[in-house]
């Protein structure tokens, strides 16, 4: 294979400079990040401990095996919104190994309002079993939740992608073989009730855990009758009487070791049906990517300065390197994994768009993961490109990229928008996993095109009507615009309603990628049909 | 004529140690086990090895038929009996040489002069060797015994005639306390060898025990390799012996080299043998003050410290005598080379009194700068059949100083994991100033047991070096290529942690290992925590506060988890266990209730309130289907209620028994 020879600088001014604006973002998410993992804060971490219960990350760490790596999903969920209420979305989720088999956990934050569900809290939660169910990982759910959180009832239960949606995933996925493992190790009310109900195997804590349609209160309120609540649901009761669990843990390290047991007795056992080659680190410090990746998303650079940073001794085999120059296509291994990339290098041109298809295609037919360099401005416009059929080429590289069976994993390292998130697999395509850089920006298209766009209509209606609009009155009329599309752009904003699946410090690139991929070789490659390619 | 093929009949250490001679001199080797042995290091290392029979001694390493037959079938001609066992057994040694074998020891006339206490002392004492005051007569009278005695004035010690190792012994302080004491050495005796017959002898006050290594020879040659102090013991158990005796001088050494010399002449003894002497060390070591004990007609355990002052070998010596070649030197050519020390290694544990502990030895290394005579290897286990030894140290300096010195460093450097030993127990006793300064006497370790048996608690980098081992994250872990397993303690935003709960005699620490990178950990206990880094490439180090410094551990495993590790740091060992918080899945009552099954009825209660019961004990018995259920407790604990008595019939359901609810 040939290694990659980059060129930029890794030291000087420009260097230093890219490097302080990386880490100025990186420390943006950093202390969003420290927020959303203290949960519920010192006094709510202080009660639960208090009550003899592990605090949700401990339980993590605990049923995760030693050293094994936590590939968390949704870390700055719900960040800046419910009036910053429900950190970390309240549920913390991720892949991890547990008993050597990689795992997708499920964790509920009884210190972040009792664990009730918000709206970000159902859509993580969903977008958790999303993950397990595509990478067939087994689902293990910490249970500590009141269930629905009321106040917002209307946007976490009535809907498709709401609560009941849930259950239904755990139903399909125990269809499909992925098991569903479910320790209640606190309350587990009404609709929560559920999650152990429709679980392959449930453990529940002695005196702590309770699994109730309706608490003792809404019992008293009903029928008068009075009951405790662990007369009502509590281990004893679901593990003797009810049969609702099947396991009684004398406390939350008890329970951790029978989830554990339950994994151990899964009889899988990972086979992976790409040739595996020895891993192998970087030629170039992936701490270089720091720097060599430039401050402003406006100046170019050529994207194998971060392929010689995250590939397998930063050896590519580059695929078409003369033609559609603008999207880098070839072959690599990241921690020995095989898989073919697909990286930005410019605005997407027809070239582009049909190599980058034939390149799926290519991978498709070899069973060959996908990674996806996002970093695009969009389809190259006007009245040459128009003509030219770009948007039959654009459609071509969608539907390659939409209707692929192999693996796709996403990451953001700069822009995204418009239709080239689409011919990147941006979220709608389902990629296995998404990552974003901290100084990614995503959105429709740019701000400035989008305020120039509405400038542009807005003064045509004036000047229509005979009236002027000076440039002082356009750059405030922009203004708005400007604003909410910087604000909504912004990685943090967009890791907060799940448009991606977390923040990745950029020298972590190869490591995330690494895991994602692994973690999707748990499912098969299946083959590939494609749809009608427009000619 | 030298024979060409020894068969050992001993097992552990001594069979290894005189296999290690017979090849150096080109014999062959043969090797004798039992069941449990078949894969032992003394059977490893022989040319040839049979089995004769199952485990318990008894049936196999006492099977003399059985190692006969082995000899005659190999086409060994000559037998070594080692120690213990058979050495000193006449019947065999006849049977051997009736079996037309040469047995490696003095004749059987010899062992049985020697073989009755009272009888041997009588002996030495026509002999004219000085033997303890004491009665060692027929009549068995108490009055008589009390009388004899008065004679020999108190303390007297009372002893089995046919004893040894301290079994039917008793010391008495007083008249007043004589009857009974005579009664309770009598049924001890009677129960150890079915003799009841005792003798009565003088106690010495503040004793020693020094012994001289006697060698004779077919043709009435007898010369003696100077002494061995094994006053270092415990219940009669020698525990460090070294070689010369501390304080010795070179009349007292002469005299008590005649004696012993006088002994062995006395019973035409040939081969190695041993006269011990009781030493009144109250005042120095004085000409007069020795008295005959026993004489032990065999190679000794502690004979490699002989070997180490005076540079022969001892089972070399051993054979060619065996061989009717005549010793090669006189007393004359003889001399002291420094001073040796030797250090008996079990398998014991001592917190709770030196019993006898088994294991598999997960980790074995001893130290290079120390012979170790030893029959396990890493890997091997340590049986309940036979005695638990796992190695005998052995050490020489020039002087005593440096001896001492090297002895103390030798077991620091010596790992054992996989079973308690009494390693640190030896190193107290090498710390212990009485013991630096040579004043010895029996009675030492007994008086300072506390003191030598005191359990220091493992500091906290010990702690943290098990943290660390336990979670397997030290040491060259293979977690494959996968990156799921060699991103060790990934985390994308925050530090991996990770958490166990380590157990020391009995007290349970949790810990926590912060995962700062994959080999920087921050290890927090509640009572401290502890910056450790691994050194790359470089398992067995470790960096604390900028301080590098071995890692060394061992791990035990059940199954696959990991349920202990041994941490050796500064020369001590410490051990740890690992709390396994998982019960038995679908332990249902380990409530607080007993319920009946199924329908059926009661026909025993075989409890009453108030009764404290142990996990599993029978609380009822109930008849169901033609079957005859066991109601057991589910747990310790107090019974609260019985709720049934016998003929209730029961339903599904029904509470039986139930137990006081747990506190905490």
């Amino acid at each position: 294979m040939s290694i990659l020879k980059p060129s930029a600088p890794t030291r000087g001014e420009t260097y230093d400079a890219n490097r302080k604006a990386m880490l100025e973002a990186l420390a943006v998410v950093d202390e969003a990040v420290k927020a959303a993992l203290d949960g519920g804060g010192a006094t709510a971490r202080e009660r639960h401990v208090s009550r003899g219960k592990i605090l949700p990350r401990e339980r993590v760490a605990r049923l995760l095996d030693p050293g094994s790596p936590f590939l968390e999903v949704g870390a700055t969920a719900a960040h800046g919104l419910y009036n910053g209420d429900a950190p970390c979305a309240g549920v913390i989720a991720g892949v991890g190994r547990v008993e050597g088999r990689e795992v997708m956990i499920v964790a509920n934050d009884a210190t972040v309002k009792g664990g009730t569900y918000y709206p970000m809290s159902v859509k993580k939660h969903l977008r958790a079993q999303e993950i397990a169910g595509a990478n067939r990982l087994p689902c293990i759910y910490l249970v500590d939740s009141g269930g629905a959180n009321l106040p917002n009832q209307d946007e976490v239960f009535p809907d498709r992608d709401h609560f009941g949606r849930i259950f239904f995933n755990q139903a399909n996925m125990s269809a499909r073989g992925i098991a569903q493992i479910a320790a209640v190790m606190g309350s587990c009310t009404a609709g929560g009730a559920y999650v152990p109900a429709m679980s392959d195997e449930s453990i529940i804590v002695k005196e702590q855990g309770t699994i109730f349609l309706a608490g003792p209160p809404l019992v008293k309120a009903a029928t008068g009758e009075v009951v405790t609540a662990e007369e009502l649901g509590g281990a004893d009761v679901h593990t003797r009487l009810s049969g609702v669990a099947d396991h009684f843990a004398h406390n939350d390290a008890h329970a951790l070791d029978l989830v554990r047991r339950a994994v151990a007795n899964l009889n899988h056992e990972k086979r992976v049906d790409v040739a595996l080659a020895t891993p192998e680190e970087p030629a170039y410090d992936p701490d270089e990517l720091m720097g060599v990746v430039p401050a402003d998303l406006r100046t170019p650079y050529d994207v194998r300065e971060v392929l010689a940073r995250v590939v397998d001794g930063s050896r590519f085999d580059e695929f078409k390197a003369r033609y559609g120059t603008t999207l880098v296509c070839g072959f690599a291994h990241i921690h020995g994994i095989p898989c073919g990339i697909i990286a930005n290098n410019g605005v997407l041109f027809s070239e582009s768009a049909v190599k980058g298809a034939h390149f799926v295609e290519l991978c498709s037919q070899r069973k060959i993961p996908l990674v996806f360099l996002q970093n695009i401005t969009g389809f190259m416009v006007g009245k040459a490109y128009e003509s030219g059929g770009i948007a039959k080429d654009g459609a071509k590289l969608v539907t390659a990229v939409a209707t692929t069976s192999v693996p796709k994993v996403t990451m953001l390292i700069g822009g995204s928008f418009g239709a080239g998130n689409y011919g990147m697999c941006g979220r709608a395509y389902a990629p296995r996993f998404l990552w974003t850089w901290p100084n990614s920006r995503i959105s429709v298209m740019g701000g400035e095109q989008a305020a120039g766009v509405l400038a542009t209509v807005r003064r045509e209606g004036i000047e229509r009507k005979g009236g002027t609009w000076s440039a002082a009155e356009e750059a405030e009329f922009k203004r708005p615009t400007l604003e909410m599309f910087a604000e909504q752009s912004h990685p943090l904003y967009a890791s907060a309603r799940l448009w991606d699946d977390g923040i990745v410090d950029p020298r972590r690139t190869r490591d995330v990628l690494g895991l994602s991929l692994s973690a999707a070789l748990n499912a098969l490659i299946e083959d590939t049909r494609f749809g009608v390619f427009r000619m | 004529m030298m024979f060409s093929k020894l068969l050992i009949a001993n097992r552990g250490e001594i069979a290894v140690r005189v296999m290690r001679t017979a090849k150096r001199m080109g014999l062959a080797t043969v090797a004798i086990y039992s069941d449990a042995d078949a894969g032992a290091m003394h059977v490893a290392e022989a040319d040839e090895a049979v089995r004769v029979g199952p485990a318990a001694a008894a049936d196999s390493y006492l099977n003399a038929d059985a190692i006969i037959a082995a000899a005659r079938q190999t086409g060994a001609q000559a037998i070594h009996p080692g120690y213990g066992f058979l050495s000193e057994n006449p019947g065999f040694v006849e049977a051997v040489e009736a079996a037309g074998l040469i047995f490696v020891g003095p004749p059987a006339s010899a062992i049985r002069a020697m073989g009755l206490k009272d009888a041997a002392k009588a002996l030495m004492e026509t002999a004219g060797v000085p033997v303890v005051p004491g009665y060692h007569g027929e009549e068995q009278d108490p009055g008589f015994l009390a009388r004899a005695a008065d004679d020999i004035g108190y303390p007297v010690l009372i002893k089995a005639r046919a004893g040894g190792g301290g079994k039917g012994m008793r010391k008495v302080e007083r008249v007043a306390d004589f009857a009974d004491a005579l009664a309770g050495a009598r049924r001890e005796a009677k129960a150890s060898f079915g003799d009841d017959r005792v003798l009565i002898e003088k106690y010495v006050t503040a004793p020693r025990h020094i012994e001289i290594q006697v060698f004779g020879d077919s043709h009435g040659n007898a010369v003696h390799l100077f002494e061995r102090d094994c006053s270092l013991q415990r219940r009669h158990q020698k525990v460090i012996e070294e070689a010369p005796a501390p304080g010795m001088t070179g009349d007292v050494r002469a005299a008590m080299g005649s004696a012993a010399v006088k002994a062995a002449k006395a019973i035409g003894y040939s081969g190695a043998g041993t006269v011990e002497f009781i030493v009144d060390g109250s005042d120095g070591l004085r000409p007069d003050r020795f008295w005959f004990m026993e004489m032990n007609t065999r190679l000794q355990v502690e004979h490699p410290v002989t070997e180490a002052i005076t540079g022969l070998d001892l089972v070399e010596l051993q054979l060619r005598v065996a061989a009717g070649e005549p010793l090669p030197f006189t007393q004359d050519d003889l001399a002291i080379d420094g001073h040796a020390f030797e250090a008996r290694l079990y398998a014991e544990d001592v917190p709770i009194g030196f019993l006898p502990a088994t294991g598999t030895l997960e980790y074995l290394r001893f130290s290079k700068a120390a012979r170790n005579d030893t029959g396990v290897r890493q890997g091997d286990e340590i049986t309940p059949f036979y005695d638990p030894m796992i190695a005998k140290v052995i050490v020489h300096g020039r002087d005593r100083v440096e001896a001492l010195a090297r002895m103390r460093a030798a077991l620091a450097d010596t790992l054992i994991a996989g079973t308690v030993t009494n390693k640190a127990f030896l190193s107290s006793l090498c710390a212990h100033e009485g013991f630096a300064a040579g004043q010895v006497d029996t009675g030492l370790i007994e008086r300072d047991l506390e003191s030598l048996t005191s359990e220091s608690q493992p500091p906290l980098l010990a702690r943290a070096v098990a943290a660390v081992a336990a979670l397997a994250l030290a040491g060259g872990k293979s977690g494959g290529a996968d990156p799921w397993g060699s991103l060790t303690g990934f985390r994308l935003w925050g530090a991996a942690q990770n958490f166990l709960t380590l157990v020391h005699a009995g007290e349970a620490s949790d810990v926590r290992v912060t995962m700062r990178r994959a080999d920087d950990f921050k290890v927090s206990f509640k009572d401290g925590a502890i910056n450790l880094q691994l050194v790359p490439g470089a398992p067995e180090r470790m960096i604390v506060d900028g301080h590098a410094q071995p890692m060394q551990f061992a791990l035990a495993r059940a199954g696959e988890r990991v349920s202990g590790v041994t941490v050796f740091l500064d020369g001590e060992t410490h051990e740890f266990t690992i709390a396994d918080s998982a019960g038995d899945v679908g332990e249902a009552g380990s409530g607080d209730d007993v319920r009946a099954p199924m329908p059926g009825l009661v026909k025993q209660v075989r409890v009453t309130a108030g009764a404290t019961v142990s996990k599993g004990d029978a609380l009822a018995v109930l008849e169901a289907m033609k079957m005859e259920h066991t109601l057991a407790a589910p747990r310790d604990g107090v019974v609260a209620v019985i709720n049934a008595a016998e003929g209730d019939q029961l339903k599904d359901g029904d509470l039986l028994v139930s137990l006081e609810p747990e506190k905490g």
